[in-house]
């Protein structure tokens, strides 16, 4: 039974809340229960910007959490604060560019996507959060990309619609840039 | 056809607004609830339904213009965050002291003063026990969800036309910035000016030729005349008590204690329910949906069916805990839990305070 419950955490202007958005309407597409529940005010602009996600099938009582099953992280300040949030045996993903401390929980599944390099060599830097969701999507597929492609429409003004195909096209290759993180491959 | 959409709580107020056919909005900018305007002037109305939104140039003046627009039996709201709601008062007495109808929109942030612009609860006194001078009431929706945001403005105002009464809608800084789906309801047209004359005979509307003169006032200089109306509007207040209290109970059948909240505190309190169950703790919601009138009957009721004890959660330094009080009588064991400062109570706080009540 699909009861996800996400953060997704980063800089302001990343497009963390977007990223929130789009799933959040996907999971409306494919007849979830749905809820976004941002980080508002004065560190929206500039700082750092979060937003609480959750997908379930059945009613969505609290909107607002302090434990995650996915943290889905992009900036540094985030994993710091975001890490230990998330369920033992939950999902951790990050953009490993700007990380100088990677996260260290054993009891996590932790995944890297190197979304900013991708996105900055592709010069195709609007796409970044599609890449990362396309990783997690990956990962756990909570909505089809057919829901993904509805819910783009829905929250897309039309006269974006134009790019909705390099927005697929991010997330497929978010799901072929993401890489498992073997923590005690590493400590070897 | 009914539609389903993905929308802030803000936004699904304003949306909900127009399609229940509302005549005028007036309103001045403030975080947490700026994109009702926002939402409204983007949707400009007034080349579809008519409907008139209007940037005013201060709250004082947005609640004046409700006023008046009110007075000619319009269906006229404003919408605004506390400090606003405070500045607006004096307008709210006097529409409650001319009994017209009108909803009035806070999205609750912390305060005193200008506060934080987070969620806060801490506007209950001001909006169910006074705020403006004199005895009134106003009839207080408390939405928790964001579908609730849009059905309890068409609520609003079908109660404050059947009391002419004024309405308000006491939402919180996270109800009004969270996007949940919602399903909205078909629009209703706007009445057209015969129907306004039908439904409101008092209105005034322009006299015409042969027919009473009609005063919209709140002033009544001579005493008796002033205690006459002040038994009317009792009179009315105590229909509304009987009549239009509104609630939630969740799992509350079987329940030892019994966590009473309204908007998003009900919310996180809802989980704190799971996890308290979860545990073995025989515990449920009481989630009311009018604080005025407050669900009193129903704390009592529970309490005849064996609840020991009641936890008011709310995001102030404990307020509607004294209604509470009010209602158990002495009868159970009432106390206070939250935060304050636009600083939430997760789920799991809540769920330790309500194992430390229960001890």
């Amino acid at each position: 039974m699909i009861n996800e419950e996400i953060i997704i955490a980063g800089f302001g202007g990343q497009g963390v809340l977007s990223m929130g958005k789009i799933l959040a309407y996907s999971g409306l597409m494919s007849g979830l229960e749905v809820s976004w529940m941002p980080s508002y005010g004065p560190e929206m602009r500039g700082g750092t910007a979060n937003v609480t996600v959750i997908l379930s099938k059945e009613r969505i009582s609290s909107p607002i959490l302090t434990s995650y099953d996915t943290a889905i992280i992009l900036n540094q300040q985030s994993l710091d604060k975001f890490e230990n949030t998330v369920k033992p045996g939950g999902i951790l993903i990050y953009d490993p560019s700007g990380i100088s401390n990677p996260p260290t929980r054993h009891d996590l599944n932790i995944f890297s996507v190197e979304a900013t390099k991708a996105a900055t060599e592709r010069n195709m830097s609007k796409i970044f959060n599609m890449i990362v969701l396309g990783g997690y999507l990956k990962v756990n597929p909570v909505v089809s990309l057919d829901h993904i492609e509805a819910g783009l429409k829905k929250s897309l003004p039309e006269r974006h619609h134009n790019l909705i195909p390099a927005n697929i096209e991010g997330l497929k290759l978010g799901s072929e840039l993401i890489q498992r993180i073997n923590l005690y491959k590493e400590a070897c | 056809m009914s539609e389903l959409r993905l929308m802030k709580g803000n936004e699904a107020l304003a949306e909900a607004a127009i399609r229940a056919g509302v005549d005028a909005y007036y309103g001045y900018p403030i975080t947490p609830q700026s994109e009702v305007m926002e939402y409204l002037m983007k949707a400009n109305p007034e080349k579809t339904t008519g409907m008139v939104v209007l940037q005013a140039e201060s709250e004082v003046a947005s609640i004046n213009m409700v006023y008046g627009a009110a007075g000619a039996g319009k269906m006229a709201m404003t919408s605004s965050s506390s400090p606003g709601v405070s500045l607006m008062q004096e307008g709210i007495s006097y529409i409650a002291g001319a009994e017209l109808p009108c909803v009035v929109v806070n999205v609750v942030r912390g305060g005193p003063g200008l506060g934080t612009i987070q969620p806060s609860q801490a506007d209950y006194f001001q909006t169910v026990k006074g705020g403006g001078h004199g005895d009134y009431k106003l009839i207080t929706l408390a939405p928790a969800s964001v579908q609730e945001m849009a059905d309890f403005m068409k609520l609003a105002f079908d109660l404050a036309f059947k009391y002419r009464n004024p309405a308000m809608i006491l939402s919180d800084g996270a109800i009004g910035q969270m996007m949940e789906k919602v399903e909205l309801f078909d629009p209703i047209q706007r009445r057209t000016d015969e129907e306004v004359a039908l439904q409101c005979p008092w209105a005034t509307t322009g006299r015409k030729r042969g027919t009473q003169k009609r005063v919209i006032t709140s002033l009544r200089l001579v005493a008796s005349v002033q205690e006459e109306f002040n038994i009317k509007l009792q009179n009315k207040y105590k229909e509304i008590e009987e009549k239009e209290v509104r609630c939630e109970m969740l799992q509350c059948d079987d329940a030892q204690y019994v966590i009473v909240a309204y908007g998003s505190s009900a919310r996180t309190s809802m989980k704190a329910v799971e996890i308290a169950r979860k545990n073995g703790m025989k515990v449920g919601l009481l989630r009311p949906q009018t604080l005025w009138p407050f669900p009193s009957k129903q704390i009592e009721t529970l309490i005849n069916n064996g609840a020991k004890g009641f936890l008011s959660v709310e995001m102030s330094a404990g307020q509607m805990v004294e209604d509470v009080k009010l209602a158990a009588n002495g009868k159970a064991k009432v106390e206070h839990y939250g935060r304050m400062g636009g600083v939430i109570a997760s789920p799991q706080d809540i769920y330790e305070a309500l194992k430390k009540f229960a001890k």
